[in-house]
């Protein structure tokens, strides 16, 4: 594995955000972004439900574990990171607002990306065509989709606000990954993803 | 010299200390052991494989198992069979000794040379058999650290066991933290569970009802426990395995035999091969050490020793962690493996976890399992990486 080789879009933007300190990626797949923030000395650590992703990324040196995000962020002491990161998994977790909670409190900060369901993909589909919504980043049928909480941009701050949280960044990328300086309203049309970092008030 | 200690060596212990090196220790002040006993002078018979760097710091410690010895990587001097860990450790091997200093000791309480209940009381100058004091898996580790100081090396890069070997390995981890700058304990807990305790009861058992096991000293009678050894041998090779693996090998075959035989010799091939484990278990094996070392399991509870909270344990530690379990191990499930892991989590430590899927029960670790070879290559490599070794 290359440290060098380019990642997905949203991670590099993640990437970029944590400069130094402790981070835990959760739900870390192969460890892609791991590995860049080792590459610039992180101190990056990863959480993995899925055994061959949890091995693949051990084999690359990479210090990961297997575990859920639903359920074993409670065994991390407070404050134990400077980052907490969640990447396009918040939708699929059982109780997202416990997530964010336990993320916020492991970690000083989170950073959390996610679909946008209010993309006017989703909106179009489910509108006009009457289905389900199937786009690029939700590209899975309505009876095997992982993703079991979808939101919208404008429901995640909805959410960090009802959590007293405070929304440092928000980084808003349509559907080419280019990111997007568009008020509320039309972020929430135009978005298709969206990175978020936290932190507690 | 071998017999410095002017113990009466029995044949194994002589051959196994003429393949190896052995240093004495505690002699200018005893150690003192878990039980309270002051242990000095004492013997610990190890193999080195590779050479120790300028810098004193690609050493590697192996921590062997429950019947292991000292001989990782060569031939065993006792049954002429390859290391025991031979799949792991070697030119070209994820530990090659060209690029690491390769140490395993035989642990207190042994009988490959290291002193045991085989050796002699100094006070008294008789064999100590039941009266050596009862030795605990921090004992171990305390006569490892006192040759790793004997060896000068201060820090080891890492420690590495399976089973017994993986307590040993947190036992380190835990007492020695800034010893040890990577651990890897594999199919192993951080405690013996009743059930375990359970079985080594009935091991041990096996041997004390035993006639010619005589209350401990049958070298005294010219006797040996054998039947029973090899009996509680036959049990826990049962807990090494699993039942796929058994039912695989060898399902309901008979032995030698096209009939059921309407009496009580080996009738199923499974019989057979238990009896030749337990026939084969006593030509090297000492009984009286096989209770004295599964005394020392069923005494560990790391969370025990720490207030009840495994965290405790590990608190504060700067040490890397990779921790390995097996899906078909029954003897330490992954569920035990993943409480170390959750207890290194809580102490905020660094960890990787892998469970390798596998039907070689808690044998695996043995074993070639090329997904165990892949992750302990990748986090030596990582950590290799971190300490700064080329």
């Amino acid at each position: 594995m290359s440290l060098a080789a380019p990642i997905r879009v949203d991670l590099q933007i993640i990437a970029d955000m944590v400069q130094s300190g402790r981070a835990l990626d959760v739900g870390c797949g192969d460890g892609a972004l791991l590995a860049s923030l080792v590459a610039k000395s992180v101190d990056a650590r990863g959480m993995e439900l899925s055994q061959a992703g949890v091995n693949a990324c051990v084999a690359n040196g990479l210090s990961v574990i297997q575990g859920d995000a639903d359920t074993d962020l409670r065994d991390y002491p407070d404050d134990a990171f400077d980052y907490v990161i969640l990447s396009q998994t918040l939708q699929a977790t059982r109780e997202p607002r416990r997530v964010l909670e336990q993320m916020l409190r492991v970690g000083k900060r989170a950073i959390v990306s996610f679909p946008n369901f209010a993309h006017w993909q989703v909106r179009f589909r489910l509108v006009f065509g009457g289905r389900m919504p199937e786009t690029p980043s939700l590209p899975h049928k309505w009876y095997d989709t992982p993703n079991i909480h979808l939101c919208s941009i404008d429901d995640f701050r909805a959410l960090c606000r009802d959590m007293g949280v405070r929304i440092e960044r928000a980084i808003v990328l349509d559907r080419n990954s280019n990111r997007i300086h568009l008020p509320p309203l039309l972020s929430n049309l135009i978005g298709e993803q969206a990175v978020f970092m936290l932190r507690r008030d | 010299m071998l017999d410095d200690l002017k113990d009466e060596l029995t044949e194994a212990e002589r051959k196994a200390l003429a393949q190896c090196r052995h240093a004495v220790l505690g002699t200018e002040r005893p150690m003192r052991l878990d039980c309270g006993v002051d242990l000095g002078p004492f013997r610990v018979a190890y193999q080195t494989y590779g050479a120790l760097n300028a810098a004193k710091s690609n050493a590697v410690l192996i921590c062997h198992a429950l019947t292991g010895d000292q001989f990782v990587a060569d031939d065993s001097p006792v049954t002429g069979k390859p290391g025991w860990w031979e799949s792991l450790v070697g030119p070209g091997k994820v530990l090659d000794p060209a690029r690491y200093f390769i140490i395993c000791s035989n642990v207190l309480g042994g009988c490959m040379g290291t002193t045991g209940p085989l050796a002699r009381d100094p006070s008294s100058g008789q064999p100590w058999n039941l009266r050596f004091p009862v030795v605990t898996i921090a004992d171990m580790v305390r006569a490892q650290a006192a040759l790793i100081d004997h060896l000068g090396i201060e820090q080891l890069f890492c420690v590495i066991g399976g089973s017994m070997g993986g307590m040993q390995v947190l036992e380190w981890a835990a007492s020695y933290p800034r010893r040890v700058f990577a651990a890897v304990p594999i199919a192993c807990a951080a405690r013996h569970s009743a059930q375990n305790i359970a079985f080594h009861e009935v091991g041990r058992q096996a041997i004390m009802a035993d006639p010619e096991w005589k209350g401990g000293d049958y070298r005294l009678h010219g006797t040996a426990p054998e039947r029973g050894l090899a009996v509680a041998r036959m049990t826990a090779h049962i807990t090494y395995l699993s039942e796929q693996a058994l039912q695989r090998k060898f399902g309901r075959n008979l032995q030698d035999r096209n009939a059921l035989g309407f009496g009580f010799d080996a009738d199923f091939q499974v019989e057979s091969y238990l009896r030749h484990q337990g026939s084969t278990f006593v030509d090297r094996f000492d009984a009286n050490s096989y209770l004295y070392i599964t005394r020392a399991m069923d005494y560990f509870d790391l969370a025990g020793a720490h207030g009840g909270v495994l965290a405790n344990a590990f608190k504060g530690s700067s040490t890397r962690f990779c921790s390995i379990s097996f899906t078909s191990d029954w003897l330490f499930p992954t569920r035990e493996n993943r409480a170390i892991v959750h207890a290194l989590n809580a102490a905020a430590a660094n960890v990787s976890f892998v469970e390798v899927e596998t039907d070689k029960g808690h044998d695996a670790f043995l074993l070639d399992e090329p997904e165990m070879f892949r992750t302990l290559a990748g986090f030596l490599k990582g950590a290799a990486a971190v300490r700064g070794l080329a």
